[in-house]
């Protein structure tokens, strides 16, 4: 496995009115070549800013630091011109939103065109043709009219199809998905991971997939990152990961997860709110909210540590978390 | 498309002819004639005057005659102080003039107003940003009428550089005065709006797709936020049009270019009702059709109008 | 917390709020102003000019009419602004006190203010609570007929009606008002049309009461906050204009005289030298417009919080 993506104490700092707070406090990960990588977390933990930060899309009113290695080259360092080499051609993005992330006023075809055009100097009848080919690719029907057509004509899953087509006009090396598939129906949402799965191996691209949803992450990732306030807290194979997990709040997630599989009498919500980051803790963010809670947790925060076959975890409860009967 | 053409028009021409119907309403209800005032003319005089002017026929008769003449011949009758002009010729000769300087201005303020704006917004809190903030809330209070004579006392008496009025059949140098004097809040409210409009669509999702797409800044503010940022600005065009047609009135009379407005004002000091009226039918259906147009190229620049 | 969370009622309702609540809100937009600095200046300065308005003429050695026969003549050598002669603003180009003259204009500016904008008000407070209460139709054509009039160069039509009613201040004032009311009367209209609904409105329709009392009783003194922020954003508007007609020749008429009529004297003798003339006329009118617009600002930035 090489790494293609090294990524070290991320931060992310937004001001607000006067006073500041870190959205991301100090992330440490790496993502190897051809794999899919999910980042599961509540929405406020962090996950999205800190991929938002490595493309250099953060916010007027925050700032990111940290390195974050790809290709030789730490991306956060880089010129804008400079990044605008990396964006759209090595690592591309797509949003949550289909509705509102494609340009109103231009064809579509001249947006996924437009990459072409700008990464790879192709002229403009060239791209617009592999702009068909594309739309063809991520299936869209009568790709060569539709590729005339603007977004408002277009439904939210064939926009965020053409989003897709769009991220892989040049076979990037890395495809960051930000909850791709939430604005979606759910019968479009199993169509849109398909395509994510064939099209990612087809072109050996490795894929993050940013989400909330684990019934997302089982059908689709091969690793699982778990985020809560702004920190990584479990990292692992996503199988090791769902059948034993190591931290509580990964384990109420699990908990708090409809499954076909298994026949649950009920669901555990997990109980309390995400902190909030301008006031954490001394000790463990999730403390608060945990019910494995030893004194510890209230004064030291637990760092990431690895254990067993590539997994790590920040919590100082060492063992499986075999009991939910304080769950409640 | 046409349809949409069509059903703006359906509520242009009634409005138009309501317009059209009220300025002859006022016309009738006003006190006395035109003819009466200074001496009483003898009884057969006046009726001759009456007759010339077709006002001894009933009134809804003179009302259809008015109506038509306008529609089909352009024709808005003579002129009631100038015994030998009618109302077209006035207007035919001032109106190039109006024209010129009002087409410059919108062209200097749409262009300048988002060019500045445009920069204001990507250097937001920059000493443009500031400048033009300034300029605007100066440019609420100081209208036209201060302007115009703050120019002409800077290029005019104290610089020499331009002359300080007339027309001169056009030449750019008795064009600038007008133009700038014009433009001077039109610009500040246009690059308000523009600035703002534009710092709306920066933030908006499909520019982070265009930034996430690596498109360098420039490229992402022609191509992708400009045409989306420019709708204010056009529906801006039609309050501005009337700005400009007002304020037409003060640059014809204070740079003396013979244009539209000198007529209209001198027609209404001198109680020449069928020249005020021609010209205030003339300037609504000007709006009007301004209104039109500004549909028009809404529908052409937001593909979610088109019809 | 909590005039945050009364502020949001009060955005959700509009402005339509029960009476018996009303003296509260009204308290609460009081010291929402009052924390409003630009608001608070604006005040001030108006109070300033009123004074000076008021107490202006007991300081004054002149009189509006009287000219000044040693000035005549040579107001570019002897006209200017000096306390030897009690000229404290000069003369103006044919030998007239600046200085009353001035004072004379703030009041005849604050007053076609004050007037026309209370006669649109008037106009367009009936108008739109009439349309929006009966709704239907009438409301329909109601409206129509006020896009009609925003179709139209609305200067000229005071023009015209001034031309044919004569250039008197009664038929100015009238005029002015009688052609910026259409903005009040859509907002009006909305506002209505959402009071209609409430439970108040509902209780006394189903008591049986006329329907133009309910307009009058129930309706209209839920509007009140609404208009009075219109109301102060007309009052510049208004003397706005009021000086485009003055400096057309076409506005109030000599011996009468306003600050736009100043001004457009000023700007006409402004090759000569006397720029006093236009400098002293200029300051008053921009100083009064600056001050109203931003009392306006503060007064909707305090009754209409969903505006901010």
């Amino acid at each position: 496995m090489t790494e293609i993506l090294t990524v070290e104490d991320l931060r992310v700092r937004f001001t607000v009115h006067g006073g500041s707070f870190e959205a991301v406090r100090g992330l440490n990960f790496a993502l190897n070549a051809g794999e899919t990588l999910a980042v599961v977390g509540e929405s406020g933990s962090g996950k999205s800013q800190a991929f938002m930060a490595m493309m250099g899309l953060v916010a007027r009113n925050g700032s990111a630091s940290g390195t974050v290695m790809f290709g030789g080259r730490d991306l956060l360092s880089l010129t804008p011109s400079q990044l605008n080499e990396v964006r759209g051609r090595e690592i591309a993005m797509i949003f949550q939103d289909p509705m509102t992330s494609l340009n109103p006023a231009m064809k579509i075809g001249a947006q996924m065109a437009e990459v072409l055009t700008e990464h790879q100097g192709t002229d403009r009848r060239a791209a617009w043709k592999a702009a068909v080919e594309m739309l063809d690719r991520v299936g869209i029907p009568e790709a060569v009219s539709r590729a005339n057509s603007y977004p408002h004509e277009l439904s939210g899953g064939m926009r965020q199809r053409v989003m897709i087509g769009m991220a892989l006009m040049c076979q990037p090396k890395v495809l960051i998905a930000d909850e791709p598939t939430t604005a979606l129906d759910v019968t479009v949402q199993a169509q849109m991971l398909e395509l994510f799965k064939t099209l990612c191996r087809e072109t050996g691209t490795s894929l993050v997939l940013i989400t909330h949803d684990l019934g997302v992450v089982a059908g689709i990732a091969d690793r699982m990152m778990v985020m809560y306030a702004g920190e990584a807290v479990e990292t692992g194979a996503v199988d090791d990961l769902f059948y034993d997990p190591r931290h509580p709040y990964l384990k109420g997630l699990i908990q708090s997860t409809p499954s076909p599989d298994e026949r649950k009498s009920y669901l555990t919500p997990i109980a309390g709110m995400p902190p909030n980051l301008t006031r954490l803790p001394p000790g463990c963010p999730f403390a608060p909210r945990c019910a494995w809670k030893m004194p510890i947790c209230e004064t030291t925060a637990p760092v990431l540590l690895p254990f067993g076959a590539g997994r790590a975890r920040a919590c100082h409860f060492d063992g499986p978390l075999v009991s939910v009967e304080s769950a409640s | 498309m046409i349809r949409f053409i069509l059903r703006r028009l359906a509520i242009a021409i009634p409005t138009l002819l309501a317009l059209i119907v009220v300025s002859f309403i006022l016309m009738k209800v006003a006190p006395g004639n035109p003819f009466t005032g200074e001496k009483t003319l003898p009884k057969e005089v006046m009726a001759n005057i009456m007759a010339r002017y077709g006002l001894d026929k009933p009134e809804w008769q003179q009302l259809l005659d008015y109506i038509s003449n306008i529609v089909l011949h352009f024709d808005f009758g003579p002129s009631f102080k100038y015994k030998d002009r009618s109302v077209t010729e006035i207007i035919a000769q001032g109106f190039p003039v109006t024209f010129t300087y009002g087409m410059w201005t919108f062209v200097v303020s749409t262009v300048l107003g988002v060019f500045v704006g445009v920069l204001a917004a990507v250097r937001q809190n920059s000493w443009v940003d500031y400048l033009s903030l300034g300029i605007t809330i100066g440019a609420q209070v100081v209208p036209v009428y201060v302007v115009a004579p703050l120019l002409v006392l800077i290029f005019t008496l104290w610089l020499g550089w331009l002359p300080g009025g007339g027309w001169n059949g056009g030449h750019w140098s008795n064009v600038i005065l007008p133009v700038v004097a014009l433009s001077f809040s039109l610009v500040a409210s246009v690059a308000r709006i523009m600035r703002s409009s534009m710092l709306e669509v920066l933030g908006s999702n499909y520019i982070r797709t265009a930034r996430a797409k690596g498109i360098p800044g420039y490229k992402i503010i022609l191509r992708h936020a400009l045409r989306p940022a420019l709708l204010p600005v056009v529906t801006y065009l039609a309050p501005m049009l009337v700005y400009v047609i007002t304020g037409s009135v003060i640059i014809d009379m204070y740079f003396s270019t013979g244009g539209i407005g000198s007529a209209f004002v001198n027609s209404a000091l001198n109680r020449d009702y069928s020249t005020a009226m021609g010209i205030t039918i003339l300037y609504g259906t000007l709006t009007i059709a301004g209104n039109l147009l500004v549909d028009l190229i809404y529908a052409w620049i937001d593909p979610k109008i088109r019809l | 917390m909590l005039v945050k969370s009364r502020t949001a009622t009060l955005a959700e309702d509009g402005f339509a709020r029960l009476p018996e609540k009303g003296r509260s809100l009204w308290a609460d937009a009081l010291s929402r102003f009052a924390r409003n600095r630009a608001a608070m200046m604006g005040v001030i300065i108006l109070a300033l000019v009123i004074l000076f308005m008021a107490l202006g003429p007991l300081l004054g050695r002149w009189t509006i009419e009287k000219i000044d026969w040693d000035v005549m003549g040579m107001v570019a050598e002897k006209g200017m602004p000096s306390l030897e002669t009690g000229h404290y603003f000069g003369t103006d180009d044919v030998g007239r006190d600046l200085y009353s003259r001035v004072i004379q204009g703030i009041g005849m500016s604050l007053m076609a203010g004050l007037v026309s904008a209370g006669v649109a008000v008037a106009i367009g407070t009936f108008y739109g609570a009439v349309s929006g209460y009966f709704g239907g139709r009438i409301d329909s054509a109601m409206m129509r007929f006020v896009d009609i009039l925003y179709a139209v160069p609305t200067m000229f039509l005071v023009i015209v009606i001034l031309m044919m009613f004569g250039r008197t201040v009664e038929v100015l004032f009238v005029s002015l008002g009688a052609i910026s009311w259409m903005g009040l009367a859509r907002v009006v209209r909305g506002q209505t049309i959402a009071l209609r609904h409430r439970e108040f409105v509902e209780a006394a329709v189903a008591g049986g009461a006329r329907p133009l009392a309910i307009v009058y009783r129930h309706v209209l003194p839920n509007l009140l906050g609404l208009v009075a922020v219109y109301a102060s954003l007309l009052i510049p508007d208004m003397i706005m204009v009021e000086s485009f007609l003055s400096f057309l020749g076409l506005g109030i008429q000599d011996p009468n005289t306003s600050l736009g009529m100043l001004i457009s004297e000023g700007s006409a003798t402004m090759m000569y030298g006397t720029l006093w003339q236009l400098a002293f006329p200029l300051f008053f009118f921009v100083l009064i417009l600056f001050s109203l617009y931003f009392v306006g600002d503060g007064l909707r930035d305090a009754l209409d919080p969903k505006d901010r």
